[in-house]
């Protein structure tokens, strides 16, 4: 694993390698597995990301009846010609709520870093495989891509909501789905890390304060702003804008913000949106059917 | 930990912690047992407690129980299949103190040929596990390695012989720990190995002066 987004572009300059390349290289050296096998791996990962899209039940809710039916409610919503944001944007955010729906309802998808944000991803990756044709192979090498990128917000700070709040999870996973979306457009190495990183800079301080602990409410809507952030990051940085932070302490700011986040911001379903009346009432009434 | 710990792991949702963790601590807990579970008595402590059922933290454990891998879309289903296998389950409450992990479990197992087992495990964050007790006896390990467990009265030797007999299988030893009761009172070892413990070698064991029970953890399917 990386340490730095910057010795990954550096490895790619020295090497004249592309941004999977490196990061498939470097990984493959320290499993002791070879290339083949690993990419053979991913592209399992993939068609579990596109199965969890695809195996949406529209009429199913979760267990607690928080979340579910709302990524058709929205789908009902585009195909009737209503949306201010478009087709490209619309499919994305619908398929950011079938998965993260899916993954309250008890079904079966890829945490991307996490089950939390497992629907930024396949939102992102899936509607522009849908809009430019990629193949499953380029597709695949995307992943590399944004693995390196969660490889290293892992090693330089965190992924999971209990130590870093939901910037760790849904900020990673727009980052992450930001610097595949560059790579699949035809951006440089470095066009990639930025990318990622003006999308991280956008959801710094989000907190992780979910009502009765549970992954549903807010978690299932903000996998809608991490892809469309993600996407949006990427035209960033493919039209050339670049974050006047570098990209690495970007990350790093991500990290010392985390550890100023008092803990009933971090998971424990004590603070902000699980603290409110309604939040409160929604948790005991849960306790109390246990 | 590598790429496929940050795109991945495949999984039944909602939770790392609270679903996929649940699939592996009884995973775990069927491979100590060696064999088929067919009662099962599971105390939830804090977080798992308050939290889940809304993760389906009951369903997943008792899916683990009966062998099935975290991304087994069976999972939302087992307590059905739970009861055509024949494995009777109970859920309850426990308080394991301000000591245990927010995310543990107490759970009282007995298989098929009527051995009975305590295993008291948590779920440490991003599906990674913890075994911190066995039959009431401190057993930390996370369930990646092939395990022995070895419960022997505490004499002089003991540990010699367990690990001389490594040494002769060419096993080599991740990590080890040792606790006891007391002095002269009852002794436990935990060994994580590289490599899997001959069978043979298992039951060796088993027959010395002062071994009072073997339990090994094979990452071999059952």
């Amino acid at each position: 694993m990386y340490h730095s987004l910057e010795e990954i572009t550096e490895v790619c300059r020295e090497e004249n390698l592309p941004f999977w390349k490196a990061v498939i290289l470097e990984d493959c050296k320290e499993e002791g597995i070879t290339e083949e096998e690993s990419m053979e791996r991913m592209q399992e990962i993939y068609t579990a990301m596109r199965d969890s899209d695809r195996n949406y039940d529209p009429d199913l809710y979760s267990a607690s009846g928080l979340v579910g039916t709302d990524a058709q409610k929205l789908r009902v919503y585009h195909e009737g010609g209503e949306s201010m944001v478009g087709d490209f944007c619309g499919r994305i955010m619908e398929r950011a709520l079938r998965v993260a729906e899916s993954n309250a309802c008890m079904k079966r998808i890829v945490a991307a870093p996490t089950a939390g944000s497992c629907g930024v991803m396949p939102a992102v990756l899936i509607s522009l495989q849908e809009k430019y044709n990629f193949t499953d192979r380029k597709m695949v090498e995307s992943l590399y891509v944004a693995s390196g990128i969660g490889g290293v917000i892992a090693m330089r700070a965190c992924l999971a909501g209990a130590e870093g709040g939901c910037q760790a999870e849904i900020g990673s996973a727009s980052a992450m789905a930001s610097g595949a979306a560059v790579y699949l457009l035809g951006g440089s190495p470095e066009a990639i890390i930025h990318g990622s990183a003006m999308a991280l800079s956008s959801l710094l301080g989000l907190v992780c304060d979910p009502v009765a602990g549970l992954v549903e409410v807010p978690c299932v809507k903000r996998n809608v702003i991490g892809a469309l952030n993600a996407v949006s990051s990427a035209d960033l940085s493919l039209a050339g804008i670049r974050s006047r932070i570098p990209p690495d302490e970007v990350i790093d700011a991500m990290k010392s913000i985390g550890r100023s986040l008092p803990s009933d911001l971090k998971e424990t379903g004590r603070g902000g949106l699980a603290a409110t009346a309604e939040g409160q009432k929604i948790r005991d009434l849960l306790h109390g059917i246990r | 930990m590598n790429i496929f710990d940050i795109t991945g792991p495949v999984m039944v949702g909602p939770s790392s912690s609270h679903t996929a963790g649940a699939v592996k601590i009884g995973n775990v807990c069927r491979k100590l047992t060696g064999e088929k579970i067919t009662e099962a008595d599971i105390l939830l402590h804090g977080s798992f407690l308050a939290t889940g059922r809304g993760h389906g933290t009951d369903k997943a454990l008792v899916a683990g129980l009966m062998g099935f891998a975290v991304d087994d879309s069976r999972i939302p289903d087992s307590f059905r299949i739970a009861e055509e296998e024949g494995l009777k389950y109970r859920f309850g409450a426990i308080d394991l103190g301000e000591e245990a992990h927010p995310n543990s479990v107490r759970l009282n197992l007995t298989s098929k040929s009527g051995r009975k087992l305590e295993v008291q495990a948590s779920s440490i964050g991003g599906g990674r596990i913890m075994i911190n007790q066995i039959d009431g006896l401190e057993a930390n390990f996370s369930g990646d390695l092939p395990t022995l467990i070895v419960h022997n009265l505490d004499q002089p030797g003991h540990v010699a012989e367990v690990t001389s007999m490594l040494e002769h299988k060419s096993v080599n030893i991740a990590t080890m720990q040792l606790y006891r009761s007391g002095r002269g009172g009852h002794a436990v070892m935990v060994i994580e190995c590289d490599q899997e413990i001959p069978r043979e070698s298992l039951k060796w064991l088993e027959h010395l002066e002062g071994i009072e029970k073997v339990t090994y953890y094979s990452l071999q399917e059952l």
